[in-house]
């Protein structure tokens, strides 16, 4: 990688105060979602056009807006509501933002999702007799290890064959769709049930801790999210797995072994996604119908860039994305906006993201970085590796 | 799962004679489809030639599939808006009409803009292409599933669909060759333009000028550079012109194929795209080969379901879930990729930014 990757040493000047030190670290994602909103806002407004015969009213977006975030933050259960919608994008961030330090883009998190919920479904279903202390480990560990097999396939292939990840994560996820139906509306089907849905989880789902449906997923996301953080910075592993991200060649040099990093890294990192898998089908759904399926692997991506893959950012970007899922259904009522504008809204602050040294260039936020925009790992690694090299 | 019909169906047959089956009924099947299995390909065949345009030169592109998406919904949804104003009888050949011109424009000039994008955000602000790639294919989906939600309330007719060319009998009935003859010929204009397509970017890449730079710029920029070739315009051109087939990719699913549009109908081809790029090792010819193969695999899922075979191989396939042969492509794509990866060797310069000398 070319030299401009690297941050520019700092000038000789007198160290930044606080306050300038949290602004040169957020200014840009508020700056980021702030012109997002306003995209949106116009989206808002060109959608009407489209609609025939809909009043052309220029306040619309602050209705859908307000409901927005009444739906999210309004009342004590639209609060639980965004922390149930946010805790598998923790978890799924998590995934996606660990397999970043290490330098691989798990784009696969969608399928590892699925998996992982496959997963602790069939335990949880072979546990529902059994006392909930027994019960919900073991369930949840059983998602856990069926995420992190379909974190491992991609990430043994990188490693024996240098088949790159991001075209084979995103091939499992298909793979895991159809393996999906393929067992909902087979053997684990209820019998003589009209529709494919399999047998409830029982005792192995989660307690409520919170609120009306607040489930104990949100605070093992919290967790979660400490331990990687813990992992990534305190451990020797999490060290072997940055210094792999950041450059293969002097990690190998160093004595590691960069391909069974990638291998442990993408293992864990579809195992951390498989949680994220676990928590929505223990802590909501309980069943699985063959439409088993939610937007989080995509959310999980753009939760892991907006918070850089720092273990601890990822939290409250994941409330963000979290918040307008929850709120998103209100918006719907409220202002006839469908929910997929926060689809919209998610890939607007992804792109102002990506195009973020134009912002830093304008805030001059003290960052003379001109280089990529996003997470460092990524940009060193991945920067140089083609599809297939 | 009830396993013994195949494990019955395993044991009573020599395996020899399971792989005559299988041969049979691909012979029996195969060439019948020719043409449909064209019709697969060229999706495929005109996004690998997206990526090879845009690797040869340096650039990954894994916003294809993105790209295609939001095509294949402008040609729709602009053939829905422009059809009430235009009249008059669609063409004898072709079945073109003003409204299918229209669509077919504006879904290229969809492409141009998203394809643009791509190239300013990795080739001047020199981001991560694939995470560029990534976040087109998200806002693509987002977008289109958006305007999808709005528009389909008032439940839409399309502009209709550009009909196939039907050769005459006395060829396609021609014992041996008929087929290959409906397979290439029994087809609408953007599968058919696909074909000259790929045959033009093979000859243009390999023995034109624009072409040598093209790959000299995707090996070796800098020494591209100090013979006097622009890198980045040139980059800029190739991803340009990239998309632009990425588009017709994109308008063959809703104005060709389908007249139709449905979330996500593109199901993966961006990327099974890219595979069939990396097995064609980045060349046009070799690109369509692959994509064939991979368009035979989809095909002979949909087959399997219509058309079942008989006799003990149809005993043994009967028990395995019929999901499995909707993976199928899918899961072929990993095993090429994993297989093929090694052997076959990208741009030197594949994916990485290019800084001018003078710039710091």
């Amino acid at each position: 990688m070319s030299a401009s990757l690297v941050p520019a040493p700092t000038p000789a000047r007198r160290p930044p105060g606080l306050a300038s030190r949290v602004w040169s670290v957020s200014a840009v994602p508020l700056v980021v979602i702030v012109l997002s909103v306003l995209v949106g806002a116009a989206i808002i407004v060109f959608s009407e056009l489209l609609v025939p015969g809909h009043p052309f009213d220029l306040g619309l977006p602050l209705v859908a807006y307000s409901a927005l975030l009444s739906g999210a933050l309004g009342n004590p259960d639209a609060i639980v509501s965004t922390l149930v919608y946010s805790t598998p994008l923790v978890f799924g961030g998590l995934a996606v933002g660990f397999g970043f330090k290490a330098g691989l883009f798990n784009i696969g998190a969608q399928g590892q999702f699925l998996v992982g919920a496959l997963g602790a479904v069939m335990a949880g279903v072979a546990l529902a007799e059994v006392p909930a202390p027994i019960a919900i480990p073991l369930a949840t560990l059983a998602g856990f290890i069926a995420g992190g097999i379909w974190g491992f396939i991609p990430g043994f292939l990188k490693a024996v064959s240098g088949a790159h990840e991001v075209v084979s994560t995103i091939m499992l996820n298909y793979v895991a769709v159809q393996l999906l139906a393929a067992l909902v509306s087979g053997p684990l089907k209820v019998p003589r049930s009209p529709s494919p849905v399999t047998f409830d989880v029982g005792n192995a789902a989660f307690p409520i801790i919170l609120g009306r449906n607040g489930h104990l997923g949100i605070a093992l996301a919290l967790i979660a999210a400490i331990f990687v953080w813990w992992l990534l910075y305190r451990t020797t592993w999490g060290f072997e797995v940055r210094a792999v991200g950041a450059n293969p060649d002097a990690a190998r040099y160093a004595g590691m072994r960069p391909k069974l990093i990638t291998i442990a890294t993408m293992t864990f990192s579809g195992g951390l996604a498989g949680l994220a898998g676990t928590s929505v089908l223990l802590g909501v759904t309980h069943t699985m119908t063959s439409s088993f399926g939610t937007t989080v692997g995509f959310d999980s991506i753009a939760v892991a860039l907006l918070a850089r893959s720092n273990p601890l950012v990822i939290v409250p970007a994941a409330l963000l994305f979290g918040g307008m899922r929850a709120g998103a259904g209100l918006m719907q009522i409220k202002a006839q906006i469908p929910v997929e504008l926060v689809d919209v809204l998610q890939a607007t602050i992804l792109l102002f993201l990506v195009a973020s040294p134009v912002l830093r260039r304008v805030l001059r936020t003290g960052s003379r970085r001109d280089g990529p925009a996003d997470s460092d790992a990524v940009v060193a690694s991945l920067g140089g590796e083609a599809v297939a090299s | 799962m009830d396993f013994t019909p195949l494990i019955n169906g395993l044991y009573g047959i020599p395996v020899l004679g399971l792989l005559f089956q299988v041969v049979g009924y691909l012979v029996e099947v195969l060439p019948p489809n020719s043409s449909s299995i064209m019709s697969q390909a060229t999706p495929l065949a005109l996004a690998a030639l997206c990526g090879v345009l845009c690797e040869r030169s340096g650039v990954v592109n894994i916003g294809i599939e993105g790209t295609m998406l939001a095509s294949a919904f402008t040609a729709w949804v602009v053939g829905v808006a422009v059809n009430p104003m235009f009249q008059g009888a669609p063409s004898d050949l072709f079945g073109i009409t003003i409204p299918l011109v229209i669509a077919l424009i504006a879904a290229l000039g969809v492409a141009l803009l998203i394809s643009a994008l791509h190239a300013w955000l990795s080739i001047s602000l020199r981001a991560d292409q694939i995470i560029s790639g990534t976040i087109i294919n998200i806002a693509a989906f987002g977008v289109t599933g958006y305007l999808d939600q709005l528009i389909s309330k008032t439940s839409p007719a399309g502009a209709g669909e550009f009909t196939r060319l039907t050769p005459p009998d006395a060829l396609t009935n021609l014992p041996g060759v008929g087929w290959i003859v409906s397979m290439f010929l029994n087809q609408g204009p953007i599968a058919m333009s696909a074909i000259v397509l790929i045959v033009g970017a093979q000859v243009w890449l390999f023995r034109s000028r624009w072409g040598l730079r093209t790959r000299a710029v995707g090996e070796h920029p800098r020494a591209a550079e100090t013979v006097g070739i622009d890198v980045i315009r040139l980059r800029y051109r190739n991803v340009m012109i990239g998309g632009l087939f990425a588009g017709l990719g994109g308008a063959f699913l809703s104005i060709e194929a389908t007249n139709s549009f449905q979330l996500g109908m593109t199901n993966g081809r961006g990327f099974i795209a890219l595979a069939a790029m990396i097995m064609g090792r980045w060349t046009p010819l070799g690109a369509f080969a692959s994509a064939i193969l991979f368009a035979t695999f989809l095909q002979l899922g949909q087959l399997i379901n219509i058309a079942p075979p008989g006799g003990d191989l149809g005993s043994v396939m009967s028990a395995i879930p019929a999901q499995l042969f909707d993976a199928l492509p899918y899961i072929l794509t990993i095993v090429i990729l994993a297989g093929v990866v090694g052997r076959s060797v990208p741009p030197a310069a594949d994916g990485q930014p290019y800084e001018r000398e003078s710039a710091t």
